[in-house]
């Protein structure tokens, strides 16, 4: 699954809501839209785009078909997005001791 | 003391943004971003650091870092400044010479007084959504080998481990 999907799919308020809400278990169509004030169909739409990047897939063969999170295309981008990030926050913890020097010697230290 | 305090986030498929808070004022951090003798000092992660630095503050000077990593591993990055608000915001266009994604990038700083301190918000933008996905996903094309070596074994591990019986 690309990156690209995950992160377009994670890009929405409500889909985040709706994969928050998955992460407690599996729900159906109607039990997700409940708390949004919008349409089934709208919600539909939503989980369509989830679906497509991999993020939740839905029950067969009941017609109430709940839907289910897909833990690792999200594990996936989230842990590139943690490599990223540590990555500049390495070189921000050396930029946090430069700062401290530089108020020191400069001696415009409030205290 | 304020540590780890980054975020990152992607508002946009082109889009990275970073934001971080400093215990320093704006004036300093702002210093620390454009003057080489500073830059030198911190500038860089895993191993690479800033060996030549060259800044020319001006709207439409050019800017040039070269960075040391491991094995004598050299990478060159460099742009073209374009708009300079000293403590408060600067702009840049960036590129490495060894670039694996097409285009410029812009990289917008924006420097937020906070209570004694300074928020830095980072906006990068890359030319394409192909190009901000391969810097996220495969810190190699910043040139940190060490970084693909953890994505190796971290892809293994995906592949091996079973999320979801």
């Amino acid at each position: 699954m690309s990156l690209d999907a995950t992160f377009a799919a994670l890009a929405d308020p409500t889909r985040r809501a709706i994969l928050t809400r998955l992460a407690a278990g599996e729900a159906t169509v109607t039990e997700l839209a409940a708390p949004f004030a919008m349409t089934q169909p709208a919600i539909s739409k939503h989980l369509k785009v989830l679906e497509g990047a991999g993020l939740v897939t839905r029950g067969q063969g009941t017609h109430r078909r709940p839907c289910r999170l897909q833990a690792r295309p999200l594990r996936t981008a989230v842990d590139w997005l943690e490599n990223y990030r540590g990555y500049w926050e390495e070189s921000y913890q050396r930029l946090d001791s430069l700062l401290a020097d530089l108020a020191t010697s400069s001696g415009e230290d409030e205290s | 003391m304020i540590g780890d305090g980054l975020t990152v986030s992607t508002p946009s498929d082109r889009e990275i943004v970073l934001t971080r808070a400093f215990a320093a004022a704006p004036g300093l951090l702002f210093g620390a971003w454009t003057r080489p003798e500073l830059l030198v000092r911190w500038y860089g992660a895993r191993g690479w650091r800033l060996i030549d630095c060259d800044v020319d503050l001006r709207v439409g000077g050019a800017w040039r870092f070269v960075s040391q990593g491991p094995d004598g591993a050299r990478m060159t990055q460099r742009g073209v400044y374009q708009e300079i608000q000293p403590a408060r915001r600067l702009v840049y266009t960036e590129r490495f010479d060894d670039q694996s994604y097409p285009g410029d990038t812009l990289v917008d700083h924006v420097f937020s007084a906070r209570g004694g301190g300074t928020t830095l918000t980072t906006t990068i933008r890359y030319a394409t959504p192909e190009g901000r996905d391969r810097v996220l996903a495969y810190p190699m094309a910043r040139g940190l080998s060490e970084g693909f070596d953890r994505l190796d074994t971290l892809l293994a591990t995906e592949t091996d481990r079973e999320l979801d019986p």
